[in-house]
């Protein structure tokens, strides 16, 4: 049945690519197509569950082994593809690879955009500070040229420090900013502290990009970064929006929408394993990604997503939470229709997939010889 | 066959707990004085028997043939059933209390979907039907229920639930029953043979938990009636109540958060209700989504290279244990009777015949003359395993679909399954003692499925990446090498008995290339007679071209044509399992029966070669000339020097940090730096200027180890390190004792500078063990975290199958994709993934 459904189908990726060849080419490939397409019934969920985990169980997925340079420190290997089919909200090192406009494809632009990007806190940008013991005061001293690689100046550092400081007393004369507490009596102490909360206060860029590098692959400029927020950086002109990219799902799904976040997994996924020397076809991993996102949002692979919803109870029941599925099933008088695998093996059937989906008739007196 | 349509889960009232019940249970003690079961005790006769030879006293049906009979204890007051806790909970929030009224209007619980959704809205401070102002209501932890202040017993609980009405249940999608048979009255006591006590050797009687449990129940219950008959203070009658609650609460759950779990005199947990389901070896994982199976055997697996890859040598003894049914007809008649006359101990023999009229005879000694003699069409014969019988073949951890693969029999001396070596890989078996499972498919549908779908050669193309997973490996592909090299050949005798020995003499391109009669023949064109004719391929391989001195005008590539290997030595992207070239163009091209047989044959060649030949290594192999090692240690001074360099810099605090990074950082990122570029260069080194020997062979060709192992044995083993970074962890300051504090050079910190021939120095020895250690223990953790990452993948996506309109649905019928895989093809039969490896996408 299926072969008649599909007879004309062929892959336009395929079909674009054998443009040119003779025609008797093109027909042997178009034959060739028609030995490799699935069967009915094949168990592809399982096959591509299997070629994910089998080399992540095999081959030892190693999470380190930077050789040479200091390159950002990512989550690698089996930890990042756990991450990744556990959904969480946010992975252990977001980051982002962003790609610049073509005609700002320049490192001058790309270390102007990594300086407006780059979270700046006020300790970044002192030379030198003090606690001056006579006059009561906490010393500042800012860095010149850091400030103007921040693009920032004095007043604007002030101004900042006077919003976030409100029991302090902000006064400053050229590159020195003194911090006063407004109340009299006070301890050294309460000083110190007033101090070191200055030091961590923010200042410019976006929240959370901690570290920033700027790399040349091919003929484009890089800027990656360790932490990650989509949505402020498209917004900066010169930032090429097709290419740059997160590494965040559910950033990725909620700026760019469920089918980029999709397509995020994809990549994620199989660049991960890639990475790790692993071999695996795209398919399996384009299944699992459109298993994740079939809901158009977000679920992840284990007992607060797709295995919490399923339509059977044995199913549920079998994975975790035993006790839990089975009484709620029954105080909501679920029915279970025994309709995929595993429930039918618990009851003793021939399970729905593969061969078991095929029935056999024989007539009778055909197989007796009688005819 | 009978089959289950579907499975509907309810709540159990009482009226349908006395019909179920055969009797009720209220006799706390088990055994009389004799050793007798106590009637109306919990090990009643009337709830089952267990004991061979005894009959129910319900059913009269004997041990097997009676599931046994639930009994029932009518409790003295009503108790909370625990497992439905939340429900309650829910049910008492969302009622009034007063008249038992939803606190939410119907109209706005039109959309939810489960008793669970409820959850969501907020009940009304008033019954919105009587008026009657609602309190909250709070779950004191186990299972007391206040209300206010007020304290519910669960007889007030039950009162409220009776007055809630059915359409109120529907809109709240409560459709399992009636919320008051949440309040157990009555509890059914389950039967014996789901609690079967077991006799000791000593004679003494050990009871199930379970029954220990009820025995614990039916005791308060009675304590707590006679208490209640001669009107105890109230106080005591509440302690008993609780009490009954109590035990009744772990008879269902014993892992109650603030609840003791009751225990065995010996102090161990029961195991009650919800332990038995639960967990790994709980009911569901362990017995019902695993099963026990007969016609199975397990043994020590050991290699025989001289078995196709799709056999598998089964012991004898194994064969005479495992049969399969054989329905006798006039065509197998005479064959069957043999095999009946030969009995149970001799080889190919049965084990039992069954009559047409269903009679099944122990074929023995003495009877089997005579029951060969009686053999009619129409019997059926469960004759032993024999020479070409299907089979199952599994080793676990069943990690992929290539982890178990239908063999043919093969019925051999010894007591080891034997196996061919190529199948290997895809079992990721060795011979270390690794033991393997066989199953006899009983039916013919069973086997001709296996043999169809599971066979070693129709899995040899791996579903994962679309290449071949069988293939060759270690020595096999040393040996190719040594055959194909440029020089090798040996004389028409050779050739004609290593052939011969092969089982390939009659192949076409032998048959061709021994009928010109040259004397001497050489290795490309012995390995040619095992290609088939017509075989093209084109590809790299690992050693490269040796033949040409610089200018190769095939850009050293290994060419095939027309089943004819011109240029290039076969090595592990020729034959080996993941990449073998040649491999996957014969499958490609002729099919996997023609690339198993070449499989066969080419291991069978290289065996013959490698006998010719001899392959081994000496230490000798290893040793670098005087130079080299000069050159060698040249390396690491210099290194040393610059590492000091950067210290120095450190310690001066003139550090240059990178961006991002602290100095310490820096100095660590800038050291290691510093190390791997010993690494290379001596890894480099040891490339060049290692004599040609075997271990260098085996490290080009890729059957075994890389120039990187060669260096460790000859030149350095270089830095060990420890969670990525170098060997900090030890003494204060200092990683041992050797070591002066607070030396950050590269000695004090993992680095080893002898190699395995020098010998190790104690610290070094010692951080080498360190990295060992590391090494074990991340195996040990990781097989954990990866194993159960596969069961969650497995669960998530175990329903999804491809269906007849060629869609992917899951259990709920969601199209997940609307053309398998977006372009129809299956990995398992493409080129590495692609339609074609020659055409250019994308």
């Amino acid at each position: 049945m299926a072969e008649k459904q599909n007879s004309n189908f062929f892959p336009p990726k395929y079909a674009d690519a054998i443009v040119g060849l003779s025609a008797k080419e093109q027909e042997a490939i178009k034959k060739k197509y028609e030995s490799m397409k699935f069967e009915v019934g094949e168990a592809i969920g399982v096959v591509a569950a299997q070629s994910i985990s089998e080399p992540a169980t095999q081959t030892t997925l190693r999470s380190y082994h930077a050789e040479g340079r200091t390159q950002l420190v990512t989550t690698k290997g089996l930890p990042r593809l756990i991450e990744i089919f556990d959904a969480r909200k946010m992975p252990k090192t977001p980051t982002m690879e962003i790609y610049l406009d073509a005609e700002n494809n320049t490192l001058e632009k790309a270390r102007e955009i990594a300086a407006k990007i780059r979270e700046t806190k006020l300790k970044q940008l002192i030379s030198e500070d003090s606690l001056d013991m006579i006059n009561m005061r906490a010393e500042i001293v800012l860095d010149r040229e850091q400030m103007s690689a921040s693009e920032t100046n004095v007043e604007e550092i002030m101004n900042i420090l006077k919003k976030n400081l409100r029991s302090a007393n902000i006064t400053g004369e050229q590159n020195k900013i003194y911090i006063e507490l407004k109340k009299k009596d006070f301890d050294v102490r309460e000083l110190q502290a007033t101090r070191i909360k200055a030091r961590t206060i923010y200042i410019k860029g976006i929240k959370g990009i901690s570290q920033i590098i700027i790399e040349k692959v091919k003929n484009d400029w890089v800027i990656r970064t360790l932490g990650s927020s989509l949505r402020r950086v498209l917004k900066i002109k010169g930032v090429n929006t097709i290419r740059t990219t997160s590494n965040n799902i559910f950033e990725v799904a909620d700026v760019l929408g469920i089918e980029a976040a999709r397509n995020a997994i994809v990549k994620e996924t199989i660049d991960t394993m890639r990475e790790q020397g692993v071999d695996t076809d795209i398919r399996h991993l384009l299944l699992v990604a459109d298993v994740m996102t079939n809901t158009a949002s977000i679920s992840a692979i284990g007992r607060y997503g797709l295995a919490g919803r399923k339509a059977s109870v044995l199913s549920r029941a079998n994975f975790e939470e035993t006790v839990k599925h089975l009484t709620y099933a029954a105080v909501a008088g679920e029915i279970d229709p025994l309709e995929s695998v595993i429930e039918n093996i618990i009851v003793g059937n021939l399970a729905p997939i593969g061969t078991g989906i095929v029935k056999l008739a024989v007539k009778e007196d055909e197989a007796d010889g009688k005819k | 066959m009978a089959t289950v349509k579907e499975l509907q889960f309810k709540l159990i009232s009482p009226a349908m707990v006395k019909k179920i019940a055969v009797m009720n249970v209220n006799v706390s003690d088990v055994y009389d004085a004799d050793a007798y079961p106590v009637e109306g005790g919990v090990m009643d006769p009337k709830l089952g028997v267990i004991d061979p030879g005894m009959r129910c006293r319900t059913c009269g049906g004997k041990l097997g043939e009676c599931t046994g009979h639930f009994g029932y204890i009518e409790l003295s007051r009503p108790v909370i059933n625990i497992l439905y806790i939340k429900q309650i909970k829910s049910l008492l929030t969302y009622t009034c209390f007063e008249c038992g009224g939803l606190l939410v209007d119907k109209d706005r619980l039109k959309n939810i979907k489960t008793f669970d959704d409820l959850k969501a809205f907020k009940p009304a401070a008033k019954c919105p039907k009587c008026g009657k102002a609602q309190e909250k209501i709070r779950l004191d932890k186990p299972s007391t229920f206040v209300r206010g202040k007020h304290a519910l017993t669960p007889v007030e609980i039950r009162e409220q639930f009776e007055k809630i009405k059915d359409g109120d249940l529907a809109a709240m999608k409560f459709l399992g029953g009636r919320p008051e048979w949440l309040i157990l009255t009555l509890l059914l006591v389950p039967p014996i043979t789901t609690r079967p006590s077991i006799t000791l050797e000593t004679g003494d009687r050990s009871e199930d938990d379970l029954t220990h449990k009820i025995v614990d129940i039916i005791r308060i219950n009675k304590r707590l009636a006679d208490n209640l008959e001669i009107g105890a203070p109230d106080f005591i009658l509440e302690d008993l109540w609780e009490l009954l609650q109590y035990h009744v609460s772990t008879f269902f759950n014993n892992e109650l958060s603030g609840v003791p779990p009751a225990r065995h005199r010996s102090g161990r947990a029961l195991k009650t209700l919800s332990q038995r389901l639960k967990t790994k070896d709980g009911r569901f994982r362990h017995n019902l989504t695993g099963k026990r199976v007969n016609f199975s055997a397990r043994t020590v697996v050991s290699p025989d290279p001289n078995i196709s890859v799709n056999d598998v040598g089964v012991p004898e003894v194994i064969a005479k244990e495992l049969t399969v049914p054989i329905k006798v007809t006039k065509h197998n008649l005479e064959f069957m009777r043999e095999l009946v006359k030969n009995g149970p101990n001799v080889h190919p023999g049965a084990n039992y015949v069954i009559r047409p009229e269903g009679m099944r005879k122990k074929i023995l000694k003495d009877n089997s003359a005579t029951l060969a003699e009686e053999l009619i069409p129409g019997c059926i014969v469960e004759r032993h395993m024999m020479d070409g019988d299907v089979v199952l073949f599994n080793r676990q951890p069943s990690l992929h679909r290539m982890s178990v693969m239908a063999h043919h029999v093969r019925v051999m001396n010894g007591k080891t399954f034997r196996v061919n070596l190529c199948v290997c890989k895809p079992y990721n078996a060795d011979f270390d003692g690794d033991e393997m499972n066989l199953h006899f498919p009983q039916t013919a549908e069973a086997r001709a499925e296996a043999e169809e779908l599971m066979l070693v050669e129709k899995n040899m193309r791996s579903p994962r990446f679309g290449g071949p997973v069988l293939g060759c490996d270690q020595d096999y592909i040393s040996g190719a090498y040594l055959l194909t090299r440029k020089g090798t050949s040996f004389s028409k005798k050779d050739v004609v008995q290593m052939l011969a020995n092969s089982l390939a003499l009659e192949n076409e391109i032998a048959e061709e290339l021994l009928s010109q009669n040259k004397k001497e023949y050489t290795g490309k064109e012995i390995f040619s007679m095992v290609l088939p004719k017509g075989l093209n391929a084109r590809y790299k391989g690992t050693v490269g071209c040796e033949e040409c001195e610089g200018n190769c005008k095939h850009n050293g590539e290994v060419v095939i044509e027309n089943g004819i290997l011109k240029h290039g030595v076969i090595d592990s992207k020729g034959i080996a399992s993941f990449k073998g070239n040649v491999l996957d163009a014969v499958d490609a091209q002729f099919g996997h029966a023609r690339a198993r047989l070449f499989l066969d044959q080419v291991t069978r060649l290289i065996s013959e070669v490698m006998m010719r030949k001899g392959f081994s290594i000496s230490v000798q192999d290893i040793d670098l000339p005087a130079k080299t090692k000069r050159d060698i240690n040249n390396i690491i001074d210099r290194q040393f020097a610059a590492m000091e360099a950067h210290i120095e810099q450190y310690r001066k605090g003139k550090m240059e940090c990178f961006p991002g990074r602290t100095a310490e950082q820096t100095l660590e990122d800038l050291i290691l730096e510093e190390v791997w570029k010993i690494t290379n260069e001596v890894q480099k080194v040891v490339r060049e200027n290692a004599e040609p020997t075997d271990a260098l062979i085996m490290a080009k060709t890729g059957a075994r180890g890389n120039i990187q192992n060669l260096a460790y044995m000859a030149a350095l083993i270089g830095q060990e390190m420890i969670g990525g970074r170098r060997i900090f962890r030890g003494y204060k300051n200092r990683t041992t004792s050797h070591f002066p504090r607070d030396v950050l050079g590269p000695d004090a910190h993992g680095f080893v500078r002898s190699s395995f021939i020098q010998g190790l120095t104690p610290a070094e020895f010692f951080f080498e063990v360190m990295k060992g250690r590391e090494g074990l223990m991340d195996v040990a953790l990781k097989t954990k975290v990866s194993g159960y990452m596969q069961r969650r993948l497995i669960n998530a996506l175990q329903d999804l199958k491809v269906n007849n309109d060629w869609t992917v649905k899951d259990s709920e019928g969601t199209i997940i994709q609307f053309v398998p895989g977006e372009d129809g093809i299956d990995p398992a039969k493409s080129d590495f993934g692609t339609l074609d490896r020659k055409l250019k996408t994308e």
